[in-house]
């Protein structure tokens, strides 16, 4: 979330599409709730289904799955044909000034640069013109026709509103209603807020979806604003900590770039990841990568990090390819894997097409589940009948179990949506001899680190001195870590321009990554976290939840990354001179002499407005990109069906076949022959979670397995009356990659949409079912999904794909 | 101990009038139909709270669950797609033990204390005291209580009793995230509903309103509703419920010089009444006793 | 005088008579009604947090026992933290319903394993299921390890091993999790975040 939970209650308008918030995150809900009852706020949701989030909207438009581009492409459309968009901020707070390379070009759904055989672009036509400075040039006036905003304005004017009917089903005028609502979020005083999760992720076009809304945000003047924002509603409780962590295989705590077999040495590592500033006089943050990036090393490493050895650069794996949970499950089904580990994870529920999942741990030689529950997964090996129809005999893998903690028997932080940091504390041991996650690593580590100690092996180094700097090393404290990952000064840390005056001693906590320096004088496990733990004590910890300033910053309440920002982007809250677009509701303003309002400005504080500091600071560019350079499937985000699609051609290209779906997606050759196609599976598919459970946990507890005791999918009415089905008949639905079992629920909340000439039939899944838990024993919902991923971040596209339904 | 901490008003088949001379403020639930997502959180807090686990049961082809309530679900969501004007709603209650002023099933109960009514207007079940006989579900005029298959006691919603004792709002109040169940005195839930009603009239629902029956003396679980001159719509609430001629009956005959003169024919129909069972003969009697006391 | 079902079916059968009236409330009894006891009013309350959804809910645990040397804590209920400027002490059915996830039949207690085709689990202790399962880690490495790919760049990786990180753990095991896979060279890393 570029804001957070309680400031939606700030909002005008609330969009909610490609999530259900209500569903999903019923808690955060609220504040929509509020923004209704204490603003008058409008809701309005567009969804596959009249969810329950749409049961207490303003306004509920239907859409095909898969579709949202096409839609929302149309409201820029709108936007710009109307010239209902917010000038002064789009002039100067977005790159729509940029001029860009004459070669660019969009011919028949592709970009300039396609490379089919390696289904990739290069962007080399997709940069900014360049002055003999190296900085971007501009064309204020927003005229030439190679400026961004002209490129944007000719690229969507081919989404016009009937077309966009046409794709998405959405009927024509309750589209035109929509954009009205949004339009009027153009007034500098008016904000609209967006809340989205995996309705929007979970497609092979995942990433451009949300950037399509990010274009419509900045061209409405709505971003840094309080209640506006685009608003990520994540998973887990604690999945923005761990994607902070940096649990995957492209980055390193804090999002730092790992490396990969082309950076060779630290410096052309470092070069690579330190950008220059694209605009004169901006603070391009990012140029600060060698700070933070060598004080990690200093955590990982301590003491044997030292500049002779380039703060242990080569000790760092490289990448040498893609290492996503679908890359790692294909590299397994090759029989590449040798050994796995499934902390807190059930891939074989949680992973596109249960079928290879299974498969591929069968060729593993041993597995590891860390888990507080019996998984599906744990159990792949063994027979559950029809939901699990293997022979444990010819399954050779080793598999073991290790009980873990649950949440209420460990103290340690958590990052909400919001990005806020909150500290919980331990309020019983958990059931026999389970054990927490980090006395589990310690366990497996220190066992490795005395082997190698004792009898050597392949590359040592890293192994022996990885810094354990912990009291009692078996049971590393959650406090111990906190303060490792907020950062201390191991040597004096002085003021760049004044050496004599020392900023932070030497073994103090940092206050913030601002102190944090690229000479290893600093460590810090995670720079974004810097601070959360200084020398105050544990900020995460903090109670005081009084609000002065109205909106629910609640700044003395827990900690919020980076430095504490509740809304990111907040300097653009204010217009050029630095006054409030919207007095009444001031993140920040210019007070004379600094930044100031009611959160921690997202500018250098002392930045005066005359500076021309632009509110962007982690773009070299100073602004918000309209037009991305830096995505993998286009800087403008293009309509493009999903794998499976019930039609022949994308309607926006239908004379090319490469351009109907993602033309940079990423397909295994293996998985070319797993799709289906509309002849055989003739109905959109789309999966999905319910308010009473939560992913395949709550199967295993009482009250939610009595909540929503049995796996079902949902159909229209029209649908069930064509097959036949009755609510409560037991149904069959295909893909082409196995099938399931469940019972039908026939409901008018989902619509038959009319789509480029043809009737369109939508079939809900719920995924919470399985064979091991409370619940009635059940399929599978991964079963029928289609292992191909989004472009740009490798999520699989569970939300829209084909299958056929009959009665079981 | 919790030992009369809420002052009573009634008791079943008790005739010692309550003491009266104490004013305890009325509390009330008010239960917000068009901010409810039927996320069911009601559900789950009031069996984590009240210590209370229903089966796990199957999928009917709806939304509910469990499809009723029953013993060990005092509170469930009845779900109700209706379609106006070519746009769909779906209406989602609430349902459960609504805390009449005037309760039928106190009135229904032959039970000395089985049944009491607290000052604040909580109709709370003590099931050490209960026979089983199922007077009260037939006194219900919203069909709320249930017998329980294990100990044969009957048992309903008890408004969190043990947490309104202390100061805190029922299980359910607390839990709602949406805020869709507000907890307060029973004049600040009215303020709040006119508040939501005006929103509701805003948005263009005319005839949005509160439900607060008036057959039943009003209840201290209220409804604002966006159809309010339609309560059927979600789900069969009535549209104006009362007390069953036969509890009035009941009640009259609670009276020892006054049961002595009521006919034979009514007295006899309800003793057999309570041997068969509560559910089998409830509505032919019903009728027997209409005749009888329109004689 | 308290009334079973079975005495009032007596009373009833015997007619209308003179206990009829005791039992219709001239009872000479007390007539005591009672709220149930508050159950929580010496219970150990613990802030926490709840650990399905991202809004991460406050939550307070409440635990049977002072934390005394001889009483075992055991969690017996937990509702919304007030305090918890987002969610304000609700809760939806999930968090509503942590207590049976805790006490979820379907928790692990003991370490256990699944021998190569074998059709059932063996509990095991701690210190074997540690020792077999880092044997097999140290002969994969060992074995697979790439110290320099083919062009001869160091790359220090080991990619037939990987891990899938839980997305429930705090932000302190998540990085000590972190720390430790990039000490051993594991590139095949990736988190519920991404699905």
């Amino acid at each position: 979330m570029t804001n957070h939970w309680v400031d939606i209650k700030n909002a005008d308008l609330v969009v909610i599409m490609g999530g259900n918030a209500a569903e999903a995150h019923p808690c955060g809900f609220k504040w929509v709730v509020e923004a209704k009852k204490e603003r008058k706020a409008r809701l309005v949701v567009v969804d596959p289904r009249f969810t329950r989030s749409a049961a207490v909207s303003d306004f509920y438009a239907p859409i095909r799955a898969g579709t949202d581009i096409a839609f929302l492409g149309g409201v820029i459309n709108y936007l710009l044909s109307n010239d209902k968009i917010h000038h002064d901020y789009v002039r100067n707070y977005t790159n729509a000034a940029f001029l860009i390379d004459e070669g660019f070009k969009l011919e028949d759904g592709l970009f300039s640069g396609y490379n089919a055989e390696k289904r990739s672009y290069d962007k080399a036509t997709w940069q900014y013109q360049k002055d003999k400075e190296g900085y971007a040039m501009v064309d204020e006036t927003l005229q030439s026709p190679n400026c961004v905003f002209q490129l944007m304005k000719k690229h969507y004017s081919r989404y016009t509103p009937e077309l966009v009917s046409r794709v998405t089903g959405t009927p024509k005028e309750d589209f035109l209603k929509i954009c009205g609502m949004m339009a009027e979020t153009a007034a500098p005083n008016k904000t609209m807020t967006v809340l989205y999760a995996l309705g929007w992720t979970e497609h092979t076009v995942g990433s451009q979806n949300i950037r399509t809304m990010a274009m419509i945000q900045l061209l409405l003047g709505n971003m840094g604003m309080a209640g506006g924002g685009i608003n990520a509603l994540r998973g887990h409780a604690n999945v923005q900590g761990i994607t902070d962590m940096c649990l995957y295989s492209e980055v390193l705590p804090g999002y730092l770039s790992a490396p990969t077999d082309a950076d060779k040495t630290r410096d052309e590592y470092l070069a690579k990841r330190t950008p220059k500033a694209l605009r004169p006089n901006q603070m391009n943050f990012p140029q600060n990568f060698p700070k933070w990036f060598t004080s990690l090393m200093k955590a990982f490493y301590g003491s044997a990090a030292t500049k002779e050895n380039g703060f242990c650069y080569d000790w760092v794996p490289k990448k040498d390819g893609a290492y996503d949970a679908m890359a790692i499950f294909e590299r397994m089904h090759q029989g590449k894997m040798t050994g796995f580990v499934c902390q807190g994870f059930n891939p074989l529920a949680s992973l596109a097409n249960k079928r290879k999942v299974g498969d591929a741990l069968a060729k593993l030689k041993y597995l590891v589940i860390i888990d507080p529950l019996a998984t599906d997964t744990s159990e792949f090996w063994k027979n559950h009948g029809e939901f699990n129809d293997v022979d444990a005999s010819k399954i050779p893998t080793e598999v073991f179990r290790l009980p873990a903690n649950l949440f209420a028997e460990d103290a340690g932080s958590f990052t909400n949506s919001g990005r806020v940091v909150q500290w919980h504390w331990k309020a019983a041991d958990g059931p026999g001899e389970s054990k927490g996650d980090s006395e589990i690593m310690a366990a497996l580590f220190l066992r490795l680190k005395e082997m190698y100690a004792k009898d050597g092996g392949k590359f040592p180094d890293a192994i022996l001195n990885l810094a354990w700097p912990y009291r009692i090393p078996a049971k590393p404290a959650p406090e111990e870590l906190l303060m490792e990952i907020s950062g201390k000064a191991l040597a004096d840390v002085t003021d760049p321009k004044d050496p004599t005056k020392v900023l932070v001693k030497a073994g103090d906590q940092v206050p913030g990554f601002a102190m944090l320096r690229d000479d290893g004088s600093t460590s810090c496990g995670n720079w974004i976290y810097g601070g959360s733990w200084s020398q105050a004590g544990n900020l995460t910890a903090r109670r005081d939840a009084s609000d002065p300033s109205g909106l629910g910053q609640t700044l003395n309440w827990g900690f919020a990354w980076p430095a504490n920002r509740r809304i990111l982007y907040n300097r653009a809250s204010a217009d050029l001179a630095g006054k409030p677009w919207d007095p009444k509701r001031t993140v920040m303003k210019w007070t004379g002499t600094a930044w100031g309002g009611n959160d921690i400005p997202d500018m250098r504080p002392n930045a005066a407005p005359e500076e021309h500091v632009m509110p962007f600071i982690m773009a070299p560019e100073g602004v918000a990109r309209l037009f991305s350079p830096i995505m993998a499937d286009g800087p403008f985000p293009e309509h493009y069906e999903p794998f499976e699609s019930p039609l022949d051609n994308n309607p926006f290209h239908p004379g090319n076949a490469k351009a109907k779906s993602n033309p940079a997606a990423r397909v295994f050759k293996s998985d070319m022959d797993s799709f289906g196609t509309a002849k055989d599976f003739p109905f959109v598919a789309t999966t999905y979670r319910l308010v009473e459970h939560f992913h395949f946990w709550t199967k295993h507890a009482h009250i939610n397995a009595v909540l929503q005791p049995e796996h079902f999918v949902e159909i229209g009415e029209e649908l069930a009356k064509e097959k036949g089905i009755k609510a409560g008949d037991k149904v069959k639905v295909r893909s082409n990659r196995g099938h399931i079992k469940a019972v039908a629920v026939v409901t008018k909340r989902i619509r038959t949409l009319d789509v480029d000439g043809k009737k369109v039939h939508t079939i809900g899944i719920p995924l919470h079912f399985g064979f091991k838990g409370l619940t009635k024993p059940g399929y599978i919902t991964n079963t029928l999904t289609p292992f191909v991923g989004d472009a740009n971040s490798q999520t699989p596209e569970y939300k829209a794909f084909l299958v056929n339904i009959e009665k079981a | 101990m919790a030992l009369q901490s809420l002052d009573i008003k009634q008791r079943s088949a008790t005739t010692t009038p309550a003491p009266s001379v104490r004013q305890t403020t009325e509390v009330a639930k008010l239960i917000d139909v068009s901010a409810c997502i039927g996320c069911k959180a009601c559900q789950a807090a009031c069996m984590e709270w009240n210590d209370i686990r229903d089966e796990v049961g199957i999928n009917t082809g709806v939304y509910d669950n469990p499809v009723d309530l029953t013993a060990k679900s005092w509170t469930v969501m009845r779900f109700a797609e209706v379609e106006e004007g070519g746009r769909l709603q779906w209406l989602i209650r609430k349902d459960g033990c609504m805390h009449c002023a005037d309760p039928g099933c106190l009135k229904a109960c032959p039970a000395p204390g089985a049944i009491v009514q607290y000052a604040n207007g909580v109709v709370d079940f003590h099931q050490e005291n209960c026979i089983g006989c199922g007077y009260c579900v037939t006194g219900c005029p919203f069909n709320v209580p249930r017998i329980s298959k294990d100990d044969g006691k009957a048992y309903k919603c008890s408004l969190c009793s043990d947490r309104v004792a202390v100061g805190q709002a029922p299980a359910c109040a607390k839990a709602c995230p949406t805020g869709a169940i507000q907890y307060g005195s029973k004049s600040d839930m009215k303020d709040y509903a006119a508040k939501r009603i005006a929103d509701l009239n805003e948005r263009g629902f005319a005839k949005a309103g509160l439900y607060d029956p008036a057959g039943v003396g009003g209840t201290h679980v209220m409804y604002v509703l966006h159809h309010a001159d339609r309560p059927q719509l979600y789900n069969g609430l009535p549209a104006d419920p009362g007390i069953s001629p036969l509890v009035s009956l009941w009640k009259g005959f609670a009276k020892p010089l006054a049961s002595l003169a009521i006919g034979a024919v009514a007295l006899g129909s309800l003793f057999h009444y309570v041997m068969k069972g509560p559910n089998e003969v409830s509505k032919d009697m019903e009728k027997e006793v209409e005749k009888e006391t329109e004689q | 005088m308290q009334v079973n079902r079975r005495q009032f079916f007596k009373i009833c059968s015997a007619g209308l008579g003179g206990s009829s009236i005791a039992m219709l409330g001239y009872s000479p009894t007390a007539a005591l009604a009672e709220v149930r006891d508050y159950k929580l009013a010496r219970a150990t309350e613990t802030r926490n947090m709840c650990p399905y959804c991202s809004v991460s809910c406050g939550v307070l645990a409440y635990s049977i026992g002072d934390k005394s040397k001889n009483a075992k804590a055991e969690i017996i209920h937990m509702e919304g933290d007030p305090d918890n400027p987002v969610n304000r002490g609700t809760l939806c059915p999930k968090g509503a319903g942590l207590l049976d996830m805790v006490h979820s039949p379907n928790r692990l207690k003991y370490p256990e394993v699944r021998e190569a085709g074998s059709n059932e689990w063996k509990r095991i202790s701690w210190d074997e299921a540690i020792t077999r399962i880092t044997k097999h880690m140290k002969a994969d490495r060992d074995a697979n390890f790439i110290e320099k790919n083919a062009e001869g760049t160091t790359v220090n990786r080991w990619n037939t091993f990987g891990f899938l990180a839980s997305s429930a753990a705090a932000n302190e095991p998540g990085y000590l999790t972190s720390k430790v896979l990039r000490g051993l060279g594991v590139v095949a890393l990736d988190t519920q975040a991404r699905i």
